[in-house]
């Protein structure tokens, strides 16, 4: 029972990091983007060879993959995305693009760094015993270190100037317009915000799970998942489906046979979704 | 200049059909003018690219070693290999279109590959009807036993290293119950149901063995922490992919798991090193002709050539380097082969053999499997046991598969 307890909360604090970034991303430009797992897997590889390969400490190469995947974010949104938006006329074609840059990095990912899965030793070493229940450090560490992220984007997004206009972009973009906010400018500041977070959650979490080139269309579809669950472009809605995700995988591996977990899960996701379309926070239109 | 011009135009013309008998007779009908086409078809991309790409990179570099040296003779001629690979991304849609680009387009009869059973099992028609053979890393035994007879399995299968590594357990480490942990995946799950029978036929109490976790997991903590808690001396990691092992050992140790952990998937060191470090200490898998201590000189080679390929060494490569080896070996054998899998098959069931030459002590490379599929469709691969330790593999025996 407490160990169940440890996996949600651990699984939910560092799934709600991944999806934050896409639900960031939704909301400012209505853009799924597809390849936020390939971002994240970026940041882990970026992490590797900061430390492993060349010796840097580990959070200095944490904030250099949280950089280059930011800045990645922006060339995406200003090179790619930016005019696919003001010239197609179908939402399908910003979804395709989405696609092919997340086959695109992938691919990257696999001539530039190979088919090997990388790993970085944990920063902090040992595991704390909680009644019947385990928790590796490196998890602890990896979860207070989500959390404050997440606090601090929350923050930003409410207390700031910018995160206030990137709020109202996703609330009304042409009346945000007219009160004279650079929309181009936020729209490069929240790609960047959102691939950032997939950075940093790679980055986290390679010194737990590891990386490789081809476990970005995983990451994805979870965010994806987790989106839905919680209202598409509503951040706190991204929480609350990360956690709902992270408990509902702890509960049910514990409870039921592994194969039969994740094949109730997407029954309990379908049969919700047919009664709330919206999610849990979305609204209706 | 015009007139220059004309005059050397029409002298050329002129000249051109005696300058082209002149360059046919005078060039030898030699190594570079033959060109012997092997196709790789299997999984390049997505989680378990290792496994085909290792298959590709093994393949390169071998065809590398022989064109550095002129080619391969067979028979009169001497041949150029070419390798042509395919990445079926593990979809039978994909490998079904592979299969027939690689037979149709291409023209090649011989193809190393697919990795899974169900990618395997789709070309399996394709490969019948273009007249070729393909030398898989999938064990479905479907696919080894008449009416089929093109395909060779190329490698040793998890319900022949099962048994042995579970024996190795039980008489050594005083294993006495066991649990096991697939893939969510026909493959995978049918190497654990193939090592529950073996299990319970060695009198192993079976503690677990309906757990699974879905391809692309990477927080093994919830799948683990029920097995964690039946206590068992010996936890199997069925059809696990490269990239899924360390994580799955790093996080049983985690949980407080002190017993045995082995799978019957080949593994590479560096890997296990990074990813789960001191944990991975005592993991036993079976390996191919990867370690130091029984490798010989020309599998060191081998292995150079491969770091040069791929970028770097892998020991999972241990396990595929014989497939095209003993393809070439067949077809020196019998040279007919070459364009006729019938000529092929009729070495291949004429008890065909040639030395091991990856080994360092003398073995015998040679088809085996008709005690399994009732004809001999699988590449004798010695069953090589390492144990992981402190950075690397250890060899811990290295046994043969029933003729």
């Amino acid at each position: 029972m407490n160990q169940m307890l440890v996996n949600g909360i651990v699984l939910g604090t560092i799934y709600a990091l991944i999806a934050l970034g896409l639900t960031l991303i939704f909301s400012i430009m209505r853009v799924v983007n597809f390849a936020h797992g390939q971002m994240y897997m970026l940041g882990g590889f970026i992490v590797y060879y900061g430390t492993v390969v060349y010796g840097l400490n580990y959070f200095v190469a944490l904030l250099l993959a949280i950089v280059l995947v930011a800045a990645i974010g922006a060339l995406f949104e200003i090179f790619l995305f930016r005019r696919v938006l003001r010239i197609a006329k179908r939402e399908e074609n910003s979804m395709l693009l989405a696609v092919g840059t997340a086959l695109l990095l992938e691919n990257l990912a696999l001539v530039a760094f190979g088919e090997k899965q990388r790993g970085v030793p944990p920063v902090v070493e040992g595991v704390f015993e909680i009644g019947d229940a385990y928790l590796p450090a490196s998890r602890l560490l990896v979860m207070g270190m989500a959390a404050l992220m997440i606090v601090g984007l929350l923050l930003f997004v409410q207390y700031t100037r910018p995160g206030r206009a990137l709020r109202a972009i996703a609330q009304d973009k042409e009346v945000t317009y007219l009160q004279g906010v650079n929309i181009n400018r936020m729209s490069v500041l929240g790609f960047a915000l959102g691939a950032a977070l997939a950075g940093a959650a790679g980055g986290l979490l390679v010194t737990v799970f590891a990386v490789n080139a081809g476990m970005g269309t995983a990451v994805s579809v979870k965010a994806f998942l987790m989106v839905m669950i919680g209202g598409a472009g509503v951040t706190a809605g991204a929480i609350l489906g990360a956690f709902a995700l992270g408990f509902a995988e702890a509960i049910g591996y514990e409870i039921f046979p592994g194969s039969l977990t994740y094949l109730i899960i997407f029954v309990a996701i379908i049969v919700f979704l047919a009664i709330r379309p919206q999610g849990i926070m979305g609204r209706t239109s | 200049m015009a007139m220059n011009g004309k005059f050397t135009r029409r002298a050329l013309l002129a000249a051109a059909p005696a300058l082209l008998l002149a360059a046919i007779v005078a060039a030898p009908v030699s190594a570079a003018d033959k060109t012997l086409k092997i196709g790789v078809l299997g999984v390049m991309s997505g989680p378990a690219a290792s496994w085909g790409l290792v298959n590709k990179y093994s393949a390169e570099a071998t065809a590398q070693m022989y064109n550095d040296k002129g080619g391969v003779k067979i028979g009169n001629d001497t041949y150029k290999i070419e390798i042509v690979s395919i990445d079926d991304k593990n979809d039978p849609k994909l490998a079904v279109s592979g299969a027939e680009r690689l037979t149709k387009q291409e023209g090649i009869k011989y193809i190393i590959g697919p990795n899974v059973d169900t990618t395997a099992a789709s070309i399996v028609p394709v490969i019948e009807a273009a007249g070729a053979m393909n030398f898989p890393y999938a064990f479905s035994k479907e696919l080894y036993t008449k009416p089929h007879g093109n395909s060779i399995l190329g490698m040793v299968a998890s319900y022949q290293a099962g048994p042995l590594i579970y024996k190795y357990m039980k008489d050594n480490k005083g294993v006495k119950s066991i649990a096991f942990v697939a893939r969510n995946e026909s493959d995978a799950l049918n190497q654990r149901d193939e090592g529950v029978k073996a299990a319970k036929e060695l009198g192993l109490q079976v503690v677990s063995s309906t757990d699974t976790y879905e391809p692309g997991t990477t927080d093994f903590f919830p799948v683990l922490s029920k097995i964690v808690k039946g206590k068992p001396d010996l936890l199997v990691l069925s059809g696990v992919a490269p990239a899924d092992a360390p994580l799955l050992i790093k996080s049983a140790r985690e949980l407080g798991f002190k017993g045995q952990i082995s799978t019957e998937t080949a593994q590479d060191a560096k890997v296990l090193r990074e990813v789960a470090g001191d944990k991975a200490d005592g993991f036993v898998s079976v390996g191919g002709a990867s370690t130091p201590a029984i490798r010989s000189a020309y599998m060191e080679e081998f292995a150079k050539r491969y770091a040069k390929v791929a970028g770097e060494w892998n020991d999972e490569a241990g396990t595929k380097v014989y497939a095209l080896e003993i393809i070439l070996a067949t077809l020196q054998k019998n040279p007919k082969a070459v364009n006729d899998v019938a000529e092929y098959k009729k070495t291949v069931d004429g008890g065909f053999g040639v030395p091991n030459a990856f080994l360092k002590d003398k073995a015998t490379l040679k088809y085996v499997g008709t005690k399994y599929f009732g004809q001999p469709r699988q590449i004798g691969v010695p069953v090589v046991v390492n144990a992981y330790s402190k950075g690397e593999f250890q060899t811990v025996f290295v046994g043969t598969v029933a003729d």
